[in-house]
């Protein structure tokens, strides 16, 4: 007990628990969207975009830095994501496809790449999180994509709502659907790129995810998806980081694996979906 | 090709001129020289065979397609964008999000965004015309409350409706507003297309029941890629135009 009281009061693990609160509830918060936008599998896809954007940056650069790996991978999202944006509005091709083609492109160029990286630096560390050596400017970032999530969500909320549940009606109310749908996928880059520290891009899609569909499971009120999203996102973090220490077990991991718990928790006690409550009413 | 044009009360400002449209998906022509004047105040009917461009034509006019040719002004302008809330458009079910977690009641209120922008609040004003629509419907009380994916489909055409009829808009455009509805809401229904159309509203829908069209309608534009035929529907609806509307013979 009193090791894991000496633990709280160091520095490192305090930014890391700062560090959690904001990447969980930005992630949390945007998951709402990602569900009502049924884009699960798209940011999949993104995440997996990730590894040749930060390859690349090694090779370029030379060395692996977090500033570099940040852009390399926002970079590597931003294109694969508008470019697939801009095929489907010219081709009859659904997004999904167009995505698919896009996202496995990049990551087979990022296999290929990873030869040439001198495995000297560790990059299992970017590929699979490490929030306990986040850094004070690093939560700069994570307060700024928080600040820029609440703000544009709260400010469009109306047109984005009109735009996910039916973008031709919104378009004819004055909707400018397609600046809806650049923000959304906006936020959603930005989530995964705050993410992309705590869990690793592979696994950022945990985070970016089960909040929502946890949430989903026991309200009918689209706003609260957002704001109890954000909120069992964050909790879920933050509970992630301390279990990990007395553990021993790394945090990425543990952050998807406390979420995909709580999934599982709420599927069963959920008042509308339990499978239980509904072998009680037949 | 035929011109539609209506000899209303003169002095109404609100009037939707189409002049020689043309609408094609790629390289397949949907509709050519589409002409059409109509004023608030009146309700048309589009009528013709399966894609014959019913769909397209309102989709049109909501400014959702991009026009190869031609020019559709409303109150003399020709910009969608400054039309905001002036339009409300009922889309066919298929292409509506179900899964939503809102209420009837929420899906009417979005009907306002239009009039309130992003920002301001609901005053009673918006609450008054979200509890008239969800009335004329027949969708207050209980089913008001309810989650849109456990309504039936009937019901949730008339949750549509109800959110256009809450816009307040000077034109509706529905597609095929009558599907899914039982004998007596479809009464009702008829009786509110007909309210809206003396309150001084545009109402253009596309309708497959030629049967019922003069009971609904002050007009009908019998559609097949062109015009066939325009105006009002007892002088429209004869068996040559009928036949010359929905025989393939239209198409060469």
């Amino acid at each position: 007990m009193s090791e894991l009281l000496e633990i709280l009061d160091m520095p490192f693990f305090r930014r890391a628990l700062v560090a959690a609160a904001l990447i969980g509830f930005t992630n949390g918060f945007v998951s709402g969207f990602v569900l009502l936008r049924r884009s699960s599998l798209t940011l999949s896809a993104l995440c997996h975009t990730m590894l040749p954007g930060i390859v690349i940056v090694v090779l370029i650069t030379g060395a692996l830095t977090q500033a570099g790996a940040f852009m390399g991978a926002l970079l590597a999202a931003l294109i694969v994501g508008l470019g697939s944006v801009a095929i489907t509005r010219n081709t009859r091709l659904p997004q999904s496809t167009a995505l698919a083609i896009f996202f496995t492109t990049a990551f087979a160029l990022g296999v290929l790449l990873l030869q040439y990286v001198h495995t000297s630096q560790n990059l299992e560390e970017w590929l699979f999180g490490s929030i306990l050596s986040v850094s004070d400017a690093d939560l700069k970032v994570f307060f700024a994509i928080a600040c820029f999530t609440l703000l544009s969500a709260t400010l469009f909320m109306r047109p984005l709502l009109l735009t996910l549940f039916e973008p031709n009606v919104a378009a004819v109310q004055g909707v400018g659907v397609r600046w809806m749908n650049y923000l959304l996928y906006a936020l959603m880059i930005f989530a995964l790129m705050a993410s992309f520290q705590a869990v690793g891009p592979i696994l950022s899609i945990g985070l970016l995810v089960v909040p929502g569909a946890i949430v989903s499971l026991f309200t009918n009120h689209t706003r609260w998806l957002f704001w109890g999203g954000g909120v069992v996102g964050c909790v879920s973090a933050i509970l992630a980081v301390i279990i990990s220490i007395p553990l021993n077990i790394p945090t990425g991991p543990a952050i998807v694996l406390v979420l995909g718990t709580l999934f599982i928790l709420a599927y069963f006690c959920s008042p509308n979906y339990s499978p239980f409550k509904k072998s009680q009413t037949n | 090709m035929s011109k539609c044009s209506h000899s209303h009360t003169q002095g109404q400002t609100h009037e939707l001129i189409i002049k020689d449209l043309e609408v094609a998906y790629r390289k397949n022509t949907v509709l050519e020289g589409i002409n059409l004047h109509a004023y608030c105040g009146t309700s048309l009917a589009l009528v013709g065979p399966n894609g014959a461009g019913k769909s397209t034509l309102l989709k049109a006019i909501a400014g959702l397609v991009k026009q190869r040719k031609g020019d559709i002004t409303w109150s003399g302008e020709n910009n969608v964008r400054t039309r905001g809330g002036e339009f409300a458009y009922l889309p066919q079910h298929e292409e509506v999000n179900w899964d939503f977690p809102i209420t009837v009641r929420g899906v009417v209120e979005m009907g306002r965004y239009s009039q309130l922008g992003p920002w301001r609040r609901f005053t009673k004003k918006d609450d008054l015309a979200v509890e008239r629509a969800l009335a004329l419907m027949e969708m207050d009380g209980e089913l008001a409350n309810r989650q849109i994916s456990e309504l039936s489909g009937g019901q949730k055409q008339r949750a549509f409706i109800a959110r256009a009829v809450a816009q307040e808009a000077h034109v509706l455009l529905l597609d095929e507003p009558f599907t899914g509805l039982d004998r007596d809401h479809t009464a009702n229904l008829t009786r509110l297309l007909r309210k809206l159309a003396q309150e001084n509203s545009l109402v253009i829908a596309s309708h497959h029941d030629v049967n019922t069209l003069a009971d609904i309608f002050d007009e009908v534009m019998l559609l097949n890629k062109r015009v066939v035929a325009c105006g009002e529907c007892q002088s429209i609806l004869s068996e040559e135009n009928l036949d010359l509307t929905f025989s393939n013979m239209a198409n060469v």
